[in-house]
C-alpha cells in the first residue's frame, strides 16, 4: 500500500467521512473511493453496499477478484449529562473503540477536573448539538434525569439518523417522557427508538454497571438485525 | 488505545512515518467458524513487533514471518490457513475454519 494512499484514508477517518480502499488481488494495484467520489465509480453498487452493511469483502468484477476495505466513521457516543454514569461509561466506551462527547450546561458537573481528555461542551443541547455534525454513526445517551435538559437533545436525536438513543429513568419517567414528547409532536414511531429504561436488563446497580448495560445495548444494535441474529 | 482496525491503520502510517518498515495484515476472507472477522488487521514491522490481530492468535507467528518476508520483498501475498489437523506441521485454527490473509507492504 502506498503510504500517501494509507494518509488519505486515515484522513478521511478523523474527518468522519466514509471511504473504501479497492485492492486488485491479483496485482495489488489500489485505489481510495472517497464518500464524494461514490456515485461515479464503476464500482458504485458494490461499494455503495459494502458501505452501507459497513462490510469489508471480497467483490468479483469482470476484470477479477478485488477486495473492499471499508471505512465508515467511528461511532460516537453524545451523552446528555456530566453525571456519575458518564464518569464511568467514557473509559469503557473508548475501550471499546467509540468515540464520547459530554453535553451538559451545568457547569458545576461539565468540569474538566471529572472528565479529563474528552470532548465536552459545557452548553445546553439545543446549542451543542448542532455544531457536532450528528449522523448515522451518532449514538445518543440522555443520562441528566432532568427534561429540562434531556427533552431538547431527545428533540434533536429522534430528528437525526442516529442509530441509537436511550435515556436513563424508571418506566414511570418514561411514561410522563412519552406524554411530552407527543405533546411536543412526536408519533408512536419515532417514540419507539428510544431505548428507555436505557440499557440491557443485567440488574446494573452501580453507575459502572449502568454503564456496562448501555455500552452493551449500543453494541447490540451495531452488531444484530432486529430479530436477534448477526448483522 | 488500540481498539479498532481502523486504527491500527493510524498506528502502521505512524510507524512508516517514523521510518520503520511495515507490512499490513488483512483479513480478506473466512469459511465456517473464523475468530476474526473480514477486514481484521494485524501491523506488523520488520524486527517482528506487532500489533492487532487476525485469528484468535491461532496464526499470528506464521503471518508475521511471511510479512517480514514480504516487507524484504515488496511483493504482496495472499495467505491462506485452514484445520492445524489436515497437515499437523502447519499452524492452523483450531477453530475449525479457513482464513485467507492479504498481506503487503507499506512503500
Amino acid at each position: 500500500m502506498d503510504l500517501s494512499l494509507l494518509s488519505k484514508l486515515n484522513e478521511e477517518r478523523s474527518a468522519r467521512r466514509a471511504a473504501v480502499l479497492v485492492t486488485d488481488m491479483a496485482s495489488g494495484k489500489q485505489r481510495l473511493v472517497l464518500e464524494s467520489e461514490l456515485s461515479s465509480d464503476p464500482l458504485s453498487n458494490e461499494l455503495s453496499d459494502a458501505l452501507r452493511m459497513g462490510k469489508s469483502g471480497v467483490v468479483e468484477t469482470s476484470e477479477g477478484k478485488v477486495f473492499l476495505t471499508v471505512q465508515a466513521p467511528v461511532v460516537r457516543i453524545v451523552a446528555i449529562g456530566a453525571v456519575h454514569i458518564s464518569q464511568a461509561l467514557v473509559p469503557m466506551a473508548q475501550q471499546l473503540g467509540f468515540d464520547v462527547v459530554i453535553v451538559d450546561p451545568r457547569t458545576a458537573f461539565a468540569s474538566p477536573e471529572r472528565f479529563p481528555n474528552i470532548e465536552m461542551h459545557a452548553e445546553w443541547p439545543d446549542v451543542a448539538l448542532p455544531k457536532l455534525g450528528v449522523d448515522r454513526y451518532t449514538a445518543f445517551v440522555m443520562l441528566t434525569h432532568d427534561p429540562k435538559i434531556d427533552d431538547p437533545a431527545l428533540f434533536i436525536a429522534l430528528k437525526s439518523s442516529s442509530f441509537y438513543i436511550g435515556a436513563l429513568g424508571s418506566r414511570k419517567t418514561h411514561a410522563t417522557r412519552i406524554e411530552r414528547l407527543k405533546t411536543a409532536g412526536f408519533n408512536d414511531d419515532d417514540i419507539a427508538r428510544i431505548h428507555a429504561p436505557i440499557g440491557l436488563n443485567i440488574g446494573g446497580i452501580s453507575p459502572a454497571e449502568v454503564a456496562l448495560s448501555i455500552l452493551a445495548q449500543i453494541t447490540a444494535q451495531l452488531r444484530l438485525k432486529p430479530d436477534g441474529t448477526r448483522a | 488505545m488500540i481498539a479498532s482496525d481502523d486504527d491500527l491503520l493510524k498506528q502502521a502510517e505512524d510507524w512508516r512515518r517514523a521510518g520503520r518498515d511495515v507490512a499490513i495484515a488483512t483479513v480478506v476472507e473466512t469459511w465456517g467458524s473464523a475468530p476474526r472477522p473480514v477486514g481484521s488487521h494485524l501491523i506488523i514491522d520488520a524486527d517482528g513487533n506487532f500489533m492487532g490481530s487476525v485469528s484468535g492468535g491461532c496464526v499470528e507467528g506464521a503471518v508475521v514471518t511471511e510479512a517480514i518476508d514480504v516487507i524484504e520483498n515488496g511483493a504482496p501475498k495472499l495467505l491462506e490457513f485452514g484445520v492445524a489437523n489436515e497437515t499437523a506441521w502447519q499452524v492452523g485454527l483450531s477453530c475449525g475454519g479457513r482464513i485467507s490473509v492479504y498481506v503487503e507492504k507499506v512503500v
